[in-house]
């Protein structure tokens, strides 16, 4: 996918991610970026030509990016570790695991253009695992953004907070949430929909979508609960509690189906809370295809989450 | 730069012999750790015990009240297993009592086998896998050379770990940035866990390699502690290249009959090997 500017009304998070980060750093001199020969998929040349001592590229090295992250936050530095997110979580997980995770090193590792923002360049530059694989890491903090105010706001959070957290941040277009003035913190959903027939849980891109599955539904008669989970790790059981107890559950995120999202909820649950679930998202290894085309093939979509709910629904009638 | 370490008027003579009454205590007390913990690394810890030593009593600018100073030099033990010689430097040091020994690896101890910085005082980063201390200690140079800071930065590797791929990439780095104020030691005792270096994945010749990186390369014997106590001096001085010390060293030095076995790396002395061992140590220090 190229890095074309997004369509009218619709974000690149990217962009929230860096404006915000530069305000930032303006203020924070402990703020440095970290990049692996990522400069430009990270949006980050401005910050670069404007701090040209804490833009660190380590070359195509991304265990050696993360570890020199802990290396800067030993030294002081809030470092932010950016690049694809399919090459900072895979190539460097032990990295991620002991030098952040179990060190709870002050490191902030940015995974950018995750899920299939990629597309067709195949299931080696696809993040889909990421968000399963790291909610697995004790004392790491995990955030997947839905839109850029929220992005903007989780690289606030992540500077306040003391220790490790990965931002998922996402190319794929998206539109600015209507939301009240709810503050973002580390670890609380936000419900951007009332409704007590069924819950939606969704993160990232698949927000905006939610909400598109609630209107529809609502013409059905079915009043759908749109909860934003942007934080899995640690997730918010308050918010779990309250889509339980609409009776049925669909989640949808941009990554497996199975051990993100989808399988924090599942957990929470079946030890709590069973309801009926469905789970939306990708079952491994991906065919060629676009981004869009990936998601709508995969009921990634407004249709695809209406069709779950339904099916939910229809479960939940005939036990 | 004023190196301004406490032994900076002392004889020389006398720093090295302060340094191997440490170095001799360390090795008996270690020795003990595994004894009554029922396993460890005694080989590689052995090997190291003369540079951690020299490190922990002359070199490093450190103060065991301040462990999180942030002009503190800083020390990576990036062979994170060989804890029984690290424990007892940093105890010998005043980092936490020398009894805590007593407890390394029992439940709940702060001393678990591998370093653990979230519980223990004097602990930089979490080592343990191979290959990622000294990448870490290469961030923290970075750091400092944002900050034109006078902190310096010490890893100490051992000769396998330089078959982790990571090595290479933050070896690369640290000569491309020049950082100067960075100082890795190789543990080069020739043997890894199974086998000799040179016959599993040859490291030589490992001088040019580092050269190759734009490091600065000085070998010395690493248990001749005048030899370490030079090279760590010349590495005080102002330098815009990072520096190794390759410290030739053999497994399990002190100690006779462990001496350059590879069957060490892990392994329990028997009562009768411990008070063998404890008998030769005793024998060096003529007490």
């Amino acid at each position: 996918m190229s890095a074309a500017a997004a369509p009218q009304g619709m974000f690149d998070c990217r962009d929230a991610y860096v404006a915000t980060l530069e305000e930032l750093a303006i203020v924070d001199p402990r703020i440095v970026a970290v990049v692996n020969d990522s400069v430009g998929s990270s949006k980050l040349g401005k910050f670069r030509d404007r701090f040209p001592d804490r833009l660190i590229n380590v070359g195509i090295a991304e265990q050696n990016m993360v570890s020199v992250g802990a290396g800067l936050a030993n030294g002081g530095k809030i470092p932010f570790v950016s690049g694809a997110g399919c090459f900072l979580t895979a190539r460097a997980m032990e990295q991620i695991k002991v030098d952040c995770g179990y060190s709870q090193a002050n490191v902030k590792l940015c995974g950018i253009s995750s899920g299939v923002a990629y597309g067709e360049l195949g299931a080696t530059h696809h993040s889909i695992e990421d968000v399963a694989w790291l909610r697995a890491i004790d004392k790491l903090t995990v955030i997947v953004p839905a839109d850029p105010w929220q992005t903007g706001e989780a690289i606030r959070a992540a500077v306040a907070h003391e220790g490790p957290v990965y931002i998922r941040i996402s190319r794929m277009p998206v539109p600015a949430l209507d939301r009240g003035d709810a503050p973002f913190a580390i670890g609380r959903a936000e419900t951007l929909r009332t409704g007590g027939d069924v819950a939606i849980v969704a993160n990232g891109t698949l927000v905006h979508r939610a909400l598109a599955a609630a209107a529809m539904l609502a013409g059905e008669g079915i009043a759908a609960r749109v909860i934003n989970m942007a934080t899995v790790s640690p997730i918010d059981i308050a918010a779990l509690a309250e889509a339980a107890a609409t009776g049925a559950i669909v989640t949808a995120e941009e990554g497996l189906a199975h051990g993100g999202l989808g399988g924090a909820v599942a957990e929470w649950c079946a030890r709590n809370a069973p309801v009926p679930m469905r789970m939306l998202g990708f079952p491994g290894f991906l065919p060629t295809g676009s981004a869009e085309w990936l998601m709508q093939r995969f009921g990634l979509s407004a249709d695809g989450i209406v069709a779950a709910v339904r099916d939910v629904l229809d479960q939940r009638s005939t036990r | 730069m004023t190196i301004s370490f406490s032994a900076s008027n002392d004889d020389f003579a006398a720093r090295a012999d302060r340094v191997r009454v440490r170095a001799n205590w360390m090795r008996r007390r270690l020795l003990g750790m595994i004894v009554k913990a029922g396993q460890g690394h005694p080989g590689g810890d052995l090997s190291a015990t003369d540079i951690l030593a020299t490190l922990y009593f002359d070199v490093l600018r450190i103060d065991p009240s301040r462990p999180d100073a942030a002009d503190r030099d800083r020390f990576v033990m990036s062979k994170g297993h060989c804890t029984g010689a690290l424990y007892s430097a940093l105890a010998a040091r005043g980092f936490f009592p020398e009894d805590e020994l007593d407890t390394y690896l029992q439940p709940e101890s702060r001393l678990n086998g591998h370093p653990n910085r979230v519980y223990l005082p004097g602990v930089e980063t979490n080592t343990g896998p191979l290959g990622h201390g000294f990448p870490v200690a290469v961030g923290i140079a970075i750091a400092g050379q944002i900050d034109r800071a006078d902190y310096r930065v010490f890893a100490l590797t051992g000769d396998g770990e330089l078959q982790e791929g990571s090595m290479w990439e933050a070896a690369m780095l640290a000569g491309h940035r020049g950082l100067g104020r960075l100082t890795v030691i190789v543990d080069r005792n020739r043997l890894q866990q199974g086998a000799r270096t040179e016959d599993t994945n040859a490291l030589e010749p490992l001088a040019d390699k580092w050269r190759a990186f734009g490091w600065e390369v000085v070998e010395v014997d690493g248990h001749d502690v005048a030899a370490l106590l030079t090279a760590f001096d010349a590495a005080a001085e102002p330098r815009d290249r990072p520096r190794c010390i390759i410290a030739n060293t053999a497994k399990g030095h002190g100690v006779s009959f462990m001496r350059d076995q590879a069957g060490w790396h892990h392994g329990v002395p028997s009562a009768e090997q411990y008070a063998q061992a404890i008998s030769e140590l005793e024998a060096e220090t003529g007490s």
